[in-house]
């Protein structure tokens, strides 16, 4: 690639790009494979391994491209087939069986077996095939608006040409050839994009405060450190679109003033960091990046640090500190990183999706941004949907959207028949909202007026399998151990508070206990140094708030209505579900459940051990979970199977 | 440096641009309780006792990091800011001994004094305690775990005083702990033993092994001196019980060491009343007696009647003696023969007299000095 | 901590590359623990006295995040469930057969470093209980026999 010298230049690369995807499109068939984390761990390695040899079986020439994460989770590995003039229809669930099978009868027969098809988008001049669905017409696409995700899947990420076609690069060009940096924020403030990372402060504001202080050289630093469990909204754009990622931190550097950037990005994500590398090498090579962008007077570099384990990292002035160096704990602001950042200069620090949003505000306007979502939290949010719903994934929603499309249109609802119960959003240092918020609107400060937090982006959702006391407990004992342990509130109140809720999950629990819970968490905060601290109570205190009852149960009855806590419940059989298939006795390690063939079987409550192993296996919902107290223990089993 | 009017507990007073909330309140000697400040070390906002409520803003703020701003109003002891505080004390007493009665730090520990301000009495939380071994080996600091609240006051002075970090924070959370070198002990790591980790510990975690057991805060009195050691002068605070010396504080104001000390002065202070050190003037006997140099195959300090013998004797006689061979060596070898050293233990004006008696007395250039070295 | 040789040499290369940067603590350890598997106190001194970062300092940052030992690991992870379902059926027995049977202590190494066990509790597959994992490889229904042999059979 040459170094482009001007936009001239950039315009000429692009229309090139544009035409070569126009003549793959238009006369070579494409076969597309999601190379995402979550393909590769679904099998997509061996897929890709089965189509080049299926191709070679069929003797046909394609395209293979190699494309990010397209959100759907659930259906991976993904395998999509354009025709030259044709859609691009996508096929879920592709095992390196059966794709010998799809390439007969699609690319043979010309036959579309709905079986293993979940969809199509329209070709390059908008054909389509009659009877399959679009993506648009799908519940879980129809309701998005892809704006950080808008090209996660669609292009290959490992390709520039790819992003320039796409548009990219262009929201660059423009700030750096008809704006001056001071145009270029009060773009972004227009905008009013609120920082994804999940504190929601006005981006173009923070931009400008860095600007304006006093320091030099100043710093942009991307904040890559998704360390939430069950998240991975960040990893699908670095991914899947790590330009987008570093066209804004070059607009956003330009806007500053900031010579230099880097990606903070954590070591569990191996395949972002190869991509971010490829996409670097790529920028500078093309003169993106580096000395003189594009011919003009401003010049950027970047690096990536990676991480090393330790979730406080994300919270900004303690990931400032791991690039220095140290200890990755957080200091007190002010002084906020704008005016003493890293290496005490003006520092600026975003998340990848703010910045990978920000290239499109500038392509596209700050009025078409301000136009999607709501008044307060314009644009869109990005959430990786996961738990006890039907579609797992990735999505994208406008702002405002309510909980209940996201979970039932969107999400397909809970799967196996089974009641939903609560919805945690903000990851660990969210908060959960139970069946009567449900029509909350997703945005900032909805979501935080009723008891969670946006975050980031992760999505739980639960049923009534889950106890919601233990569900705290597990938030908590991540929260706790990633606590960095500097400022007293945080290092023994998080100890403190999980050592009550151990009391309660294990039937040592008091009423008193409770009040204990807010009274920690009233404290931990009001005193704690950072959001770490001040939001690790967040997932206890909402669930105490919307599932008191479930609280009660355990401290004053010792009862566990999900059967999860152990030795707070018993499992007993529904004597008019149970058939006698003797499934349950298959599986009890312990040999607790007796009974013999198409006779109804009883647990021998001396034996059992409270696993669920029956529970799991049955399928007509024969065993039930009871209280410790009703069932009496069976005298004829006694003695036997004892260890 | 410009000047801001701020408002404190309802009261006008001016700060420097720059100061934190903390300094401004310290400059009009108006109280705010903390335990990981210490005016000579940079702010860490870790400990929490120090929260304040500042108008407009929603969430408390500790005032030891927060900068003054024009016009800003503070208020220091509201029933918010002292329940949020008390919390705090309450944490820090649920991983803390309460061996108060026979701590070493009492009636010096700045947890103490809270906890009897804020009225904590006892472990509400019943949780989890750390045990620590105190067992570090090193020969001059008890490292006592179990009583540090991880205020990181001795991170901070062995970085910013003595320039060695020696010390630093181990692990995260609630196994986060103080640790030296490769996690060893204190004598295994970089530590000179300046003990100024020692002087701003605000709890009995780290305390001299030689004054345990010598004394009560209360019992001293405090007597602040010039370090005899070497010539840099360093001011002491000398801890005095019963006339003898059981501990060593730094002296903050000192013009040349400004608190701090090196490992002979803060701890070398054993042989003042050390029961080998003399405190009269002994001579040989063969020298009382005027008699020739014996020979040293009969050597035998303490045996009655032997011309080794050390026998004590007057200042008159000693120096009697001192001068007499002074003059016969010159006498007999010539000025040059001889050489003087002097000791940085003496005074200025001691090591002037002796430069005297060295050149104009004596006749010799040959002096020099252990300072110098 | 148990002492072993370590070729010293091998992390000059990194110190050289990170030499003019300032801050690179972080990468510096990454890149020694790549080499050997953990990082030797040998190591931590050399990186000290090349780097100029205290002792101390270097310690500080290598406990407190997640990715690094301090000390060395097996070859092999064997990891035991001790959940309930496990413990009942005898998940302890297992841990003392591979105790006895390759030199080491639950949550230790034997002396060659060629293994490493761990107690995990629940895997969340009490039917097969109890569990093993060898090396990320999932072993159901287990005796003290047949995980000594998955063990003796790994290279």
């Amino acid at each position: 690639m040459p170094v482009l010298k001007n936009i001239n230049e950039l315009e000429a690369v692009r229309e090139k790009a544009r035409a070569h995807k126009k003549d793959r499109e238009n006369n070579k068939l494409s076969i597309i494979l999601g190379m995402g984390t979550c393909g590769i761990a679904a099998g997509a390695n061996e897929v890709a391994a089965a189509v080049r040899e299926e191709l070679d079986k069929f003797d046909l020439e394609a395209e293979i491209i190699h494309v990010g994460c397209i959100g759907m989770c659930h259906n991976e590995p993904l395998l999509d087939i354009q025709q030259p003039g044709g859609a691009r229809i996508t096929y879920t669930k592709v095992t390196p069986a059966l794709v010998g099978k799809i390439f007969e009868k699609h690319l043979i027969k010309g036959e579309y077996s709905k079986r293993w098809i979940f969809g199509q988008i329209p070709g390059a001049n908008g054909e389509i095939v009659e009877g399959l669905p679009t993506y648009d017409e799908l519940p879980f696409y129809g309701k998005q608006v892809r704006i950080a995700l808008r090209n996660c899947g669609l292009i290959d990420p490992e390709n520039i040409e790819d992003y320039l076609a796409s548009g990219g690069y262009g929201g660059l060009a423009k700030a750096l050839f008809k704006m001056s940096p001071d145009d270029v924020i009060e773009e972004v403030k227009d905008s009013g994009l609120r920082g994804r990372g999940g504190a929601g402060f006005l981006t173009g504001l923070k931009w400008e405060f860095c600007r304006k202080a006093k320091g030099y050289p100043k710093y942009v630093i991307c904040n890559a450190d998704e360390g939430d469990p069950g998240a991975f909204m960040d990893r699908s754009v670095l991914e899947g679109d790590p330009h987008a990622l570093l066209e804004g931190m070059i607009i956003a550097a330009y806007a500053i003033g900031a010579p230099e950037g880097y990606i903070y990005c954590r070591a569990e994500y191996p395949l972002a960091i190869e991509r971010l590398k490829i996409a670097i090498r790529q920028a500078y090579e093309m003169g993106l990046m580096g000395k003189n962008i594009l011919g003009s007077d401003f010049s950027f570099d970047l690096k990536i640090k990676e991480g090393a384990g330790a979730f406080v990292c994300g919270e900004e002035t303690a990931l400032i500190a791991s690039i220095e160096g140290k200890r990755g704990e957080p200091r007190p602001r002010p002084p906020y990183p704008a005016v003493a950042g890293l290496w005490g200069k003006p520092t600026n620090v975003n998340n990848v999706k703010s910045y990978a949003i920000t290239s499109q505000i500038l392509t596209k306007g700050a009025d078409w941004f301000s136009e999607i979502g709501t008044d307060k939290s314009p644009g869109t949010a990005v959430f990786a949907l996961t738990g006890k719903i039907k579609n797992t994934g990735l999505i994208e929603v406008p702002m405002g959207i309510s909980l209940r499309e996201i979970i039932y249109d969107i999400g397909g609802g809970i799967p196996d028949k089974k009641e939903f119960k609560a919805v945690q959003t903000g990851g660990p240092l969210g908060g959960c909202l139970p069946v009567e918020a449900l029509d909350t609107p997703v945005d900032f400060d909805s979501l935080t007026a009723a008891g969670a937090t946006m975050g980031s982006g992760g999505m739980i959702v639960v049923d009534q399998e889950t106890c919601m006391v233990e569900f705290a407990r597990y938030f908590l004992t991540f929260a706790s151990a990633e606590s960095c342990g500097k400022c007293v509130p945080c290092r023994l109140g998080g100890q403190r508070l999980l050592e009550v809720l151990t009391r309660i999950t294990s039937g040592d629990g008091t009423l008193e206990d409770l009040d204990e819970i807010e009274r920690i968490s009233k404290y931990m905060r009001e005193g704690s140094l950072c959001a770490l601290g001040q939001l690790t109570p967040g997932p206890v205190m909402a669930s105490l708030r919307f599932f008191r009852a479930e609280y009660e149960a355990h401290v004053t009855e010792k009862f566990c209505e999900a059967g999860v806590c152990a030795g707070m419940f018993t499992y007993e059989i529904d004597a008019d579900r149970c058939t006698g298939c003797g499934l349950c006795m298959k599986a009890c390690p312990t040999k607790a459940i007796i009974g013999e063939k198409k006779v109804v079987h009883v647990i021998d409550q001396s034996q059992c051990i409270q696993c669920g192993a029956c529970y799991d296996v049955c399928n007509l919902g024969a065993v039930l979970v009871k209280r410790k107290h009703e069932l009496p223990v069976i005298e004829a089993a006694q003695g036997e199977g004892v260890i | 440096m410009g000047k801001v009017n701020l408002i404190i507990d309802g009261k006008e007073i001016q700060a420097e641009q720059g100061d934190t909330i903390l300094q401004a309140a310290r400059r009009h000697n108006h109280y705010i309780p903390i335990l990981c400040d210490h005016p000579a070390l940079p702010p860490e906002g870790a400990c929490r006792i120090c929260l304040v409520e500042i108008e407009g803003q929603r969430a408390l703020h500790p005032s030891c990091t927060y900068p003054v701003t024009e016009g800003m109003v503070v208020e220091t002891n509201t029933e918010r800011v002292r329940a949020a505080r008390k919390f705090n004390l309450e944490l820090l007493i649920s991983d803390h001994p309460l061996d108060c009665m026979t701590c070493e730090a009492t009636g010096n520990c700045l947890l103490q004094d809270l906890a009897y301000e804020y009225e904590v009495k006892e472990d509400v939380f019943h949780g989890t305690r750390h045990h620590f071994s105190v067992n570090d080996p090193n020969p001059f600091i008890q490292v006592d775990r179990n009583k540090c609240i991880l205020c990181r006051r001795c991170v901070r002075a062995c970085r910013e005083i003595n320039g060695v970090e020696a010390i630093s924070v181990f692990y995260r959370g609630f196994n986060a702990y103080i640790g030296f070198g490769a996690d060893s002990s204190m004598d295994n790591s970089p530590c000179e033993f300046c003990g100024s980790c020692v002087e701003v510990c605000p709890t009995g975690a780290l305390w001299p092994k030689l004054s345990l057991g010598q004394g009560r805060s209360w019992e001293v009195e405090k007597v602040q001196t010039t370090c005899p050691y070497c010539g840099v002068g360093c001011q002491l605070v000398l801890e005095v019980k019963d006339n003898k010396i059981i501990k060593v504080d730094s002296a903050w104001e000192g013009p040349s060491n400004h608190g701090w000390t090196c490992v002979k002065g803060r701890f070398g202070y054993d042989f003042i009343q050390h029961a080998d050190r003399l405190d009269k003037p002994r001579v040989r006997k063969y020298l009382l007696d005027g008699k020739q140099k014996p020979a040293a195959s009969k050597r035998d300090h303490e045996k009655e009647g032997n011309p080794w013998q050390w026998v004590e004797v007057d200042w008159e006689v000693a120096l009697g003696i001192t001068a007499e061979k002074m003059n016969q060596t010159r006498d007999t070898y010539g000025a040059d023969s001889m050489g003087f050293l002097t000791s940085a233990k003496c005074l200025n004006e001691e090591n002037y007299l002796m430069n005297k008696l060295t050149r104009q007395v004596i006749g010799t250039n040959s002096i020099d000095h252990c300072a110098r070295l | 901590m148990t002492v072993t040789d370590i070729d010293i040499g091998l992390i000059e290369p990194i110190l050289q590359e990170f030499r003019e940067q300032k801050g690179a603590v972080i990468p510096i350890l990454q890149r020694t623990q790549d080499i050997y598997g953990y990082l030797p106190e040998d190591a931590m001194v050399e990186i000290s006295k090349k780097s100029g970062i205290s002792i101390s300092q270097l310690y500080g940052v290598a406990t407190f995040y997640a990715q690094f030992n301090l000390e060395p690991r097996g070859r092999h992870l064997i990891q035991i469930c001790d959940g309930t379902a496990c413990h009942v059926k005898g998940a302890q027995k297992l841990v003392e057969a591979v105790e006895n049977g390759f030199d080491l202590e639950a949550g230790g190494s034997d002396p060659d470093f060629e293994y490493t066990l761990e107690i995990v509790y629940c895997l969340g597959s009490c039917g097969l209980a109890p569990i093993a994992l060898v090396d990320g490889q999932v072993y159901g229904n287990t005796t003290a026999d047949s995980i000594v042999k998955n063990i003796k059979e790994l290279d």
